[in-house]
Formats: structure tokens, sequence, C-alpha cells
């Protein structure tokens, strides 16, 4: 049945762990159950490594290749950093569930079938629901019942589709296809609700940011980075995802510049990286597919990092809002460089990850001569500068003198953020550690003297850009609105004013019914005997003798019956 | 802002500001001079022009950042926008 570990158990038994073990137990199990994970996914090796009966379903619990693995080692490896940045100031039950969460991506990332893959898909919403809570607040709970409520819906479309693929063709195989017909539609709506597509992307700007400092460090990691993965074995090539890339991509960008709260500028920044991913599977080239599979791990480390540092600025001052904060660079120096580390990668500035990844899909639109989606990318590669790159360090560690002296981050938060920092600038430097991991052979070659040159023109006049329409920028103390005010203003007006149409139709049959119910009353009365004094024909006194004899007589009469259906 | 220098950090005093933004314009100049020497392939035949990086680049932000502009005027509300849509509405949760 198992001829391998299945990682995604161990990292379950880990977070169950670390809820019951306390003192330094625990924070061994915190640091070691990412490490066992990663070394039991380097033992899963290509093909079906394992299966259980199910039903009538033979399912493949843990099936290898080399983007599943890709995926799982960065899952691990980022389930690590969060460890190592929250274990001293996080709750256990935090960590405990953040860890089960890490492991449903995990899971997912080894699914060989359709089936095995929702029940993991599920386990993430849960367990990601539990961390949006642990921010504790009361806009954290609110939030996450909105979170809650947009996954198990995004549940039940992808079960749907998952269902009609199963009762259509037989096979519950992980393999490529398109969205041709009701069934993959479903499930290719289902993956994206995950990956925060419009118009249903609004839970993530909406959930993140009220998570607790340290929780929101794994939420950015796990679920869209799943939705990818997805998107790259089911549904390599299919045209809609460029277009629904490019939005995100904008979208993304334009959200973040209107954005005051620090940690909703990352998340915004969440969807426009993940635009550049679900646009390259739309590519679908072997070029695209290795660009988004790079691309995601890239995103993990340095989105991680950028939370990381927006953590523990909120850790330190309580604050979290752009006019609130400024200067901090002053007593916060190690934050601040390492936050500036991930902006820079976030930007695809040469020599950080970024650069490696980012530029691999440009070059997968331009082999395919995909003019239009080539420079929306081009653009969006300085907007991301732009949105992200400059105006999150810029806002946080300088800006305007806040007067805020807050102490550096506590050593465990700066130690996961300076591991973050070297990875991201390691991928950038020696990006071949990297391409070596990918599903395709690279063939790419990032650093050539006239690409650096084009990136460095569009970044750093991005840059003279920024600073020359500060004035335009100025932060207001305003929220934006975005999809959910669908759901949160015009749904639930509708849903009122239904309510106030059924109630005025029911009162109005009220009236109408009450001269009937008038008559019916008294044809009761005359049968049952209520309220006249005397006794109707169903509410005479029976003795418990009687009542007796007619069970009998019943039960008989059933066992004749039965026994003439028998003996027939 | 404290012009006062003993209390101002050396970055954020005007001098060390006006230093820095001409070293900006100097490596920004720098930038697109170099393409006189180093060949940007271009896949487009626009993309390969003479500081079309730069341009392209400055030009987007500046689009980027005006049409957020306007739609701010449409999207912005005030902070308690959707807690006074709560009051409204007289319940706790959603």
């Amino acid at each position: 049945m198992f001829d391998v570990l299945p990682p995604a158990l161990v990292m379950v038994a880990g977070g169950i762990l670390i809820g019951v073990a306390r003192g330094h137990l625990r924070t061994l199990f915190v640091l070691g159950t990412p490490l066992l994970t990663l070394w039991a996914i380097w033992q899963i090796p290509d093909g079906v490594a394992a299966t259980v009966g199910f039903l009538d379903y033979t399912l493949e619990p843990v099936e290898g290749n080399p983007v599943r693995r890709l995926f799982a080692t960065i899952f691990a490896m980022m389930a690590f950093g969060g460890g190592l940045y929250a274990y001293r100031q996080a709750k256990w039950y935090e960590l405990s569930a953040a860890y089960i969460y890490a492991a449903g991506a995990i899971g997912v990332s080894f699914a060989g079938d359709l089936i095995t893959m929702f029940l993991y898909w599920e386990l993430m919403a849960l367990f990601s629901t539990v961390v949006v809570w642990c921010g504790g607040t009361p806009a954290a709970r609110a939030a996450g019942i909105r979170y809650a409520i947009m996954h198990l819906l995004g549940g039940v479309i992808l079960k749907v589709g998952i269902e009609g693929i199963v009762v259509h063709t037989g096979t519950y195989d992980i393999q490529p296809m398109l969205a041709t017909n009701f069934d993959t539609w479903m499930v290719l709506i289902g993956i994206l609700i995950n990956a925060a597509a419009p118009p249903i992307s609004a839970w993530l700007s909406d959930a993140y940011p009220e998570a607790s400092p340290t929780g929101s460090v794994f939420l950015s990691a796990f679920t869209t980075k799943t939705a990818v993965l997805a998107l790259i074995m089911l549904f390599p090539g299919e045209p809609v995802l460029v277009g629904v890339g490019l939005f995100m991509i904008m979208y993304g960008i334009i959200m973040a510049l209107l954005e005051n709260d620090i940690r909703r500028i990352l998340a915004y920044s969440i969807v426009n990286q993940v635009g550049f991913m679900v646009c390259a599977v739309g590519i679908g080239t072997e070029m695209a597919l290795n660009g988004a599979a790079s691309h995601a791990f890239a995103h993990i480390l340095y989105k991680a990092l950028l939370f990381m540092s927006a953590g523990a600025v909120i850790y330190r001052t309580g604050m979290h809002r752009c006019t609130d904060l400024g200067g901090l660079f002053r007593t916060m120096p190690i934050t601040a460089i390492c936050g500036i580390i991930g902006a820079l990668a976030i930007s695809g500035f040469p020599l950080t990850s970024g650069f490696t990844t980012k530029t691999m899909i440009s070059q997968a639109a331009a082999d395919q001569s995909l003019v239009f989606v080539w420079f929306m990318l081009a653009a969006a590669s300085a907007g991301v500068f732009l949105h992200a790159g400059i105006k999150f360090p810029w806002f946080v560690f300088f800006q305007k003198d806040s007067g805020l002296r807050p102490k550096d981050a506590p050593w465990n938060m700066t130690a996961a953020m300076v591991l973050l920092s070297a990875l991201c600038i390691l991928f950038g430097v020696y990006p071949s550690l990297l391409y070596d991991l990918l599903p395709y052979p690279v063939e790419y070659v990032p650093y050539t003297a006239g690409k650096v040159l084009f990136y460095l023109q569009l970044l750093l006049f991005s840059g003279l850009a920024f600073f020359l329409l500060l004035p335009l920028m100025k932060r207001t103390q305003t929220i934006s609105l975005d999809w959910d005010w669908f759901w949160r203003v015009v749904l639930f007006r509708t849903a009122r004013g239904i309510y106030i149409v059924v109630a005025l139709a029911a009162t109005t049959l009220q009236t109408g019914f009450d001269s009937r119910a008038a008559a019916l009353k008294k044809k009761a009365e005359d049968a049952f005997g209520a309220g006249t004094g005397r006794n109707g024909v169903f509410a005479r006194a029976w003795s418990i003798g009687s009542t007796a004899l007619w069970i009998a007589v019943l039960l008989t009469a059933y066992v004749l019956f039965y026994e003439i259906d028998v003996a027939m | 802002m404290n012009h006062d220098t003993q209390n101002n950090h050396w970055l954020v005093r005007p001098t060390t500001i006006r230093k820095l933004w001409w070293g900006f314009y100097v490596v920004l100049a720098l930038t697109v001079l170099a393409q006189a020497f180093v060949y940007i392939k271009g896949y487009f035949t626009i993309d390969g022009w003479f500081g079309f990086g730069a341009a392209f680049g400055f030009l987007a932000c500046l689009a980027m950042v005006v049409f957020a502009k306007l739609l701010g005027f449409v999207l912005k509300r005030d902070e308690d926008f959707y807690e006074r849509q709560k009051d409204e509405r007289g319940d706790d949760d959603v």
C-alpha cells in the first residue's frame, strides 16, 4: 500500500504534536517537522508511490514528479521559515493549524487523483480559516467567516466538476484537460477561486490582513500557489487563463496603489504575482510552465519575507496603516533591509530570485509572438516595482518621521527574515539551483547584458515616476471598495429586499388565510372536539387495553402479509 | 519636518536628499546611455529602440498612477464604511 512515508501525513502529525507538546519539545516539533517532511518529499520517486482503496475507487494519495516535488519542497521550506518566525510569538493553536494547513498544500502537491486532491483541498480551507481566526479580533472573526464561505463555495464548485468528470469519463486521474464542457469549467472555476481570480478575488485582501502578524506569513504561501500547481497539472495551455492572468496582474497593481493598510498592499500584490503565473500556465509552452513553477517558488520566498517584515513592524508598533507609519529605518534597520530585499525580489531586480523567474514568463510570451501579452507583462513589471517594490518600504520605513521608535524584530523573527533574504539572493545569483528542479529542461539564460539593461531601464524609470508622482499618491485614511462590496452590500441588500417582499406577501396572504382558517377550525372542532366541551371522534379517551388490542391486530396483519409475501 | 541637523538622521537631511537625487539622475542617465554600447534584442521591433525600456517604464507607471487616482474617486470610502453598513442593519456578523 505505502512504499513511502507520505509527506503530508508527517506534517499533519507534526501539527498535532505541536498542540500536545510543551516547552522545548514543542520548539523541536515546530522546527523539526518541516525538515523531516522535506526529507520525506525527496524520497518520493516519479510515478504512483502509494494506493488506497476507498469505496469503489483506488486512490493514489502519493504520486511523484518533478513539478510536484518542487511545490512540496517550497511548501515545506516555507513551513520551516514561518515556524521559525512565529514559534516564540504565535499561540500554539495558530502554529498547529498553520502546519496542518501546510500539510494540506503538500497533500495536494502529491495527490495522484482528483478525489485525494479534493480532500486535501478542503483540509487547507478548514485550517486556513482557523489561522485567519487566530487574528483574535472581531474583524478577524467576521473576515474568517467570509473567507470560509468563499472557500467552501469554491470547494462545492470543484466537487461538482470532479463528480461530473468521474461520472462522465469514468476516470479521476490528474491529467491535462481544457475547459470544454460543464464539468471541466466547474473544476477550472473551483481552482481559480483559490487562485484569487476575479471576481471572487476579494477573499484574499479581505482576510489575510486580519490574521495575526505571524498568521499572514503562513497564509501568503499556500492557498494561491497550490491553485497554481493544480492549474499547471490540469489546465496547461488553457487560453482563458491568459486573459484571467493579465486581469489579475493589473487589478493587483491598481488596487494596491489605492491601499493604505500595509498588509493589504502585500495581499493585492499576491493577486498580481499569481496573475503572472496564471498567465504563464495559459501560454502553456514548456518555457511558460517552467516560468510559472519557478516563479511560484521564488514568489513564496519573497512574499513571505515581505509579510514577515510587515508583521515585525505590526508586532512592534501595533500599527498597520501607511499614514501612521514612517521613518522606522532608524530603529528597525534589519527589518527594513530584509523588507527592501523582498521588495527588490518581487520587482524582479537583477541578482534577485524575481528576475530569474519572472523574465522567463516574458520570454515565453515573446517566443509565442504574443505582442499584447508581452507589453502588458513589461508594463506590469514596472507596476510591481511601483506598488510593492518602492511603495511598501518607502511608506513603512522612510516617508516621514512618524515619531515611532520601536525596537527591531525579536531574534527568531530576524533569523527567519535573514534566512529568506539570503535565499532570495541565492536563487537570483545562482538560478541554476532552481532551474535544475524544474519540470522541463531549461534552455533559458536570464543574465544577458541586453536583458539586464532593459530591465534596469524599466525599473529605475518606474522609480523616477514614483518619486515624481508622490503628490498623487498621498495616502488617505480610506479603504477601497473591492468585489466583496457585491456580497457584503449588494447581495445583503438584495436578500433583505427579498425578505421584505416575502414578508409583505405573507401578511397579505395571512388575512386571506385567516377567514379560511376560521372555517377549518370549525370543522376540526367537530372532529376533535377541542374547545367545545364535548368529545370529538379523535379526542375521546380510549382505554389502554383497547389500544393494545388494536396494535396487536395490526402487528398480526403485518406478519401475515409478510409471510404471504415471502411465500410467494 | 525638523531641520535641526542635531536631531535628524543623516539620511533625511536635505543636503543628503539632494545628493541622493543627483546620484539617482546620474544612474538613470547611465542606464540609457549604456544602450549605445549594449545591444538590447527587440522581439517586436520597437522594444529594441534606444531608451525604450526607460520611456515605457515611466509612461506605464504614469498611466497606472493616474488611472488608480481616478478610480479612487469612485472606490474610496471611509475606513468605517462596512461598520456603518452593519449598524444600519443592526446585526453584528458578516
